[in-house]
């Protein structure tokens, strides 16, 4: 899979994560300066790296599919004895995909925050992270070795945390990002223990050399488990059972953040990790069944919390959740080009209905609980009709691209015989559908239930443009991949291998029983939520005590508290106000008050009697020379 | 009885006796003057051991020059009525007894141990001195021994200048200005000006 | 000479045992002052007991210079005594005792 070099394009990689890099930088000095011209500076930046990676991407396609292969060599980064690490970014169609995702969508996000943060007067401060945020996110994907890697994995670990705690006086909102921090964490040291395992391995981190030679290095168990840590580290950063807890209190953030970092590329570099290590997984195969099952339990999981939810934020962060842990589906199957199909299109209605949401709140005066909207599709049309849009693509509704990767996702569990996957898989479909459904019905349908909703007003434009092309980009990416073989599989075989596919229910009735959920499921949400025939309140109540447990999120929080975060406070406290107190204090301050008694009681031999001190000298004398008498 | 025998056991309980006079009589003059028959004493051990020499600079030296010394300064400062024998350190004296008698047997000891109780002197120390001791002894000391006796000499020197800076009176020059009060006070023709003591 | 040269040293342990007792039992400097000087005679008795019986000079040599340094000493020392008299007002040691806790 040696590609040749592509000169051309590998010449002006760097530039992609240099611009935001650079915007980071000004914005970071000068932003309180700059004001409003800080986020059209970020903005326009992150637009030029997109244009950047078009171009480079877009160049890159004029090869043949075995030579779409770009390296640059930055420079020498670490280089100890044996063990070299460059800091070198590598172009192929998986990071293609990536960049363009991130940049795209990034840059039209940040176009969205200069209406969002107008107010707000650290909003300088806010475009350099984000900018910083997009330049760790592109380094992660355009690395070429699992240090370069890591490094964007951590830095956009570090933005995550800075941006979830902006508004950190508020509180609360630092635990958030404390918790989102600790809890990547947790998969963070486990994937480093990974990657010390690869170096133990291979004595490089290098993509090429690794997954080269790693038919022959590796024996299964070894894969397995390097796979496996590999994995924990993707399970933190995409909030996957059973470390998904951080992510619905991170919509503490400003809405911005949550679609750029929490919805569209952040939560996907886990996704990432796996598909450009499946080789690795490949190997241990036990690691791959590993992946499918902690996606399907994790899509299941999120989306019965998903049904439950009153925040508009949250019932997105469950959903993200959910359809990450589709997405570890397609992984698990070793459907990667399904995968990142599936990664593309949720990027870009998972943002569209973040940035929707974000209108939403905007336009309600900063309330956020659907019981208390209702009617807003007068006050707020396109907001309505693009988030609307944005909802049946998730809820799989054709042409629209979500449609086109749930119906491949279930047809390959469908044509590979994994049965249980299938149905599993479509149970889910359904609540995604019905949640989807619940959420516009409560928030556009119906009619205002409070005093903001009645005075909602629509958004500024410059807030609802990136809506409107978010909106066209999800009816339109859709042509990208008509099924599991479509374009993008195929653009992605030479990085990830083929899916071998048997035989199963026909095409079209797959797709049938698709869309059959799929509108079942949106009519009952319709029925219950929008047409106002059934009483909600009663309907919850009879579903309770579930219904609280699952908004909850089935206390799994709760247990962590416990098991966990309790105990670590007891020997915390055991420790400062027991053993350091009394132990290492008692010790410390012991000698001192040893060494005051001793002094105290010591000092008064000195009488000041010159008569008594030669009578002791006498008396040593006498001693020694009794000593000397004596020995011989 | 050989003749030093017999000096030896007369003066040898004169000198002791002398010592412990000296320690218990409470008059410091008396204390003084038993240290001078002490030193008599242990003059004529040494004409026993046959050195004449150091009997005539014991007598001289010791008995004649260091113990008026003394007595001139017990006499300048006047402190032989003063001697208040209260001890406050009532451990004092028992303890300093006891060890003194653990020394003395410990000497004894070690005594019996090295030389034994019953070594007599060699003959051959005449041969040593055959132009007599004071002869043996110059040439000793001005041969073998020179640098000392010259360094000693520069020593004497510096503790004469020593004591005689120790012991003066503090002059400090006097100002014109305490001179000026003095006669100013109109009862004196001299102006007297004390000084530190 | 018939006695035994234990004897003459034996002498000489006893009265540096009691110019030793002198130092510590007595306050008033001169006394202690005399009771070193009792000490210093007993070893350079002990010195000449040395030299006849090794038939060595040296002993008695240094002995002599015992003597010598002890005048210079006795002279300083006196100057002392009278110099502290003169500040003091007494020479009892137990006087001085400044240097204390």
């Amino acid at each position: 899979m040696v590609g040749a070099l592509v000169p051309h394009v590998a010449g002006s990689l760097w530039l992609i994560p240099a611009l935001p890099l650079a915007g980071a930088t000004i914005t970071l000095f000068a932003g309180n300066r700059l004001g409003k011209w800080a986020g059209i500076l970020a903005t326009v930046l992150v637009f030029a790296s997109f244009g950047v990676s078009l171009a480079v991407v877009l160049n890159l396609l004029t090869y043949p599919g075995e030579s779409r292969l770009a390296l640059q060599h930055l420079f020498d980064w670490i280089s100890v004895g044996g063990f070299r690490v460059g800091a070198d970014l590598r172009l192929d169609t998986l990071s293609a995909t990536m960049i363009l995702v991130i940049t795209g969508i990034g840059a039209l996000i940040h176009l969205y925050s200069v209406g969002y943060m107008a107010e707000d007067p650290r909003q300088g401060r806010f475009f350099a992270y984000m900018n910083l945020f997009v330049f760790f996110m592109l380094m992660l994907v355009l690395g070429a070795n699992y240090l370069v890697l890591y490094l964007g994995w951590e830095g956009v670990g570090l933005c995550s945390y800075l941006l979830i705690g902006f508004w950190y006086t508020v509180p609360g909102n630092a635990e958030a990002a404390k918790k989102a921090f600790i809890t990547t964490r947790i998969g963070d040291t486990l994937m480093l223990v990974g990657l010390a395992l690869l170096v133990f391995k291979f004595g490089t981190l290098d993509f090429e050399v690794i997954f080269g030679t790693a038919g022959s290095m590796l024996t299964k168990d070894a894969a397995t488990v390097i796979a496996l840590l590999l994995f924990a580290g993707a399970i933190g950063k995409s909030a996957q059972l059973p470390l998904q807890v951080w992510l619905p209190d991170a919509m503490a953030g400003p809405t911005p953040v949550s679609a750029l970092i929490h919805a569209a590329t952040m939560v996907t570099a886990g996704v990432y990790l796996v598909v450009r290590s499946h080789v690795l997984f490949e190997i241990s195969g036990v690691a791959l069944t590993v992946v499918l099952v902690v996606g399907v339990v994790t899509a299941l999981f999120a989306a019965t919390c998903a049904i439950a939810q009153f925040d508009i934020k949250r019932v997105l962060a469950y959903s993200t959740i959910s359809q990450l842990g589709y997405m570890f589906i397609a992984v698990g199957m070793r459907a990667y080009g399904v995968a990142m199909f599936f990664l593309v299109a949720h990027a870009c209605y998972k943002a569209l209905m973040f940035l929707g949401a974000g209108s939403v709140i905007h336009g309600m005066h900063d309330e956020q609980d659907m019981r208390q909207m209702g009617g807003l599709r007068r006050a707020m049309p396109w907001t309505f009709a693009t988030f609307t849009i944005g909802g049946l693509a998730q809820a799989g509704v054709p042409p629209l691209a979500g449609f086109f990767a749930k119906d491949a996702l279930l047809e390959v569990a469908n044509h590979t015989g994994r049965e249980v996957v299938f149905v599993l898989g479509t149970i889910a479909a359904f609540l995604t559908a019905f949640y989807i459904g619940r959420m516009i019905c409560m928030t556009f349908l119906g009619r205002a239930r409070s005093d903001a909703a009645d005075h909602a007003h629509e958004s500024q434009p410059v807030m609802l443009a990136p809506l409107v092309l978010l909106a066209i980009g999800v009816v339109v990416v859709g042509i990208l991949q008509l099924s599991p073989d479509g374009a993008v599989t195929q653009a992605l075989e030479p990085v990830v291998g083929a899916t071998a596919l048997g035989a199963g229910l026909s095409v079209p009735a797959l797709i049938g029983m698709a869309v059959a959920v799929a509108l079942l499921s949106l009519a009952l949400a319709w029925w219950i939520y929008g047409s106002g025939r059934v009483d909600t309140v009663a309907f919850r109540e009879r579903l309770e005590p579930m219904a609280t447990a699952a908004q909850r999120g089935w206390y799994v929080d709760r247990a962590y508290d416990v098991v966990i975060v309790q105990p670590a406070k007891a020997l915390a406290r055991l420790t400062s106000d027991v053993f350091d107190a009394l132990v290492i204090d008692g010790a410390v301050n012991g000698i001192g008050g040893l060494v005051k008694r001793s002094a105290s009681e010591g000092k008064l031999l000195q009488t000041g009697f010159v008569r008594t001190y030669a009578l002791v000298l006498f008396f040593g004398a006498v001693l020694v020379l009794g000593f000397i008498g004596v020995r011989g | 009885m050989p003749l030093d025998d017999v000096v030896f056991w007369v003066f040898a309980p004169i000198a002791i006796a002398a010592a412990v006079g000296m320690l218990v009589t409470r008059s410091v003059v008396y204390a003084a003057l038993f240290l001078v028959v002490n030193f008599g004493c242990i003059a004529v051990m040494y004409l026993v051991l046959d050195a004449a020499f150091l009997f005539a600079v014991q007598i001289i030296v010791y008995a004649g020059a260091i113990m008026v010394l003394f007595l001139f300064v017990i006499m300048l400062l006047g402190v032989d009525r003063i001697d208040v024998r209260s001890e406050r350190l009532w451990l004092q004296r028992p303890i300093a007894i006891v060890l003194a008698v653990g020394f003395v047997v410990e000497v004894a000891t070690a005594l019996r141990a090295g030389i034994g109780f019953a070594t007599h002197a060699p003959e051959g120390f005449d041969l040593l001195q055959p132009a007599g001791n004071t002869q043996a002894v110059a040439e000793v000391l001005f041969r073998d021994y020179f640098f000392p006796f010259e360094a000693t000499s520069i020593l004497l020197i510096v503790a004469a200048i020593a004591a005689m800076v120790l012991a003066q009176r503090k002059v400090r020059a006097v100002t014109q200005a305490e001179l000026g009060e003095e006669l100013a006070d109109g009862s004196e023709d001299e102006a007297e000006v004390e000084v530190a003591p | 000479m018939r006695t035994p040269i234990a004897y003459f040293l034996m002498l000489a342990g006893i009265l540096f045992a009691m110019g030793t007792v002198g130092v510590l039992i007595n306050r008033n400097a001169l006394r202690i002052f005399m009771s070193v000087e009792l000490q210093l005679n007993a070893v350079n008795l002990t010195l000449v007991s040395f030299a006849r019986l090794h038939n060595d000079l040296g002993g008695q040599v240094l002995a002599f210079f015992s003597m010598v340094v002890a005048a210079a000493e006795v002279v300083v020392g006196l100057a002392i005594i009278v110099s502290i008299y003169r500040r003091r007002r007494t020479i009892d040691v137990d006087a001085a005792r400044e240097m204390r806790w």
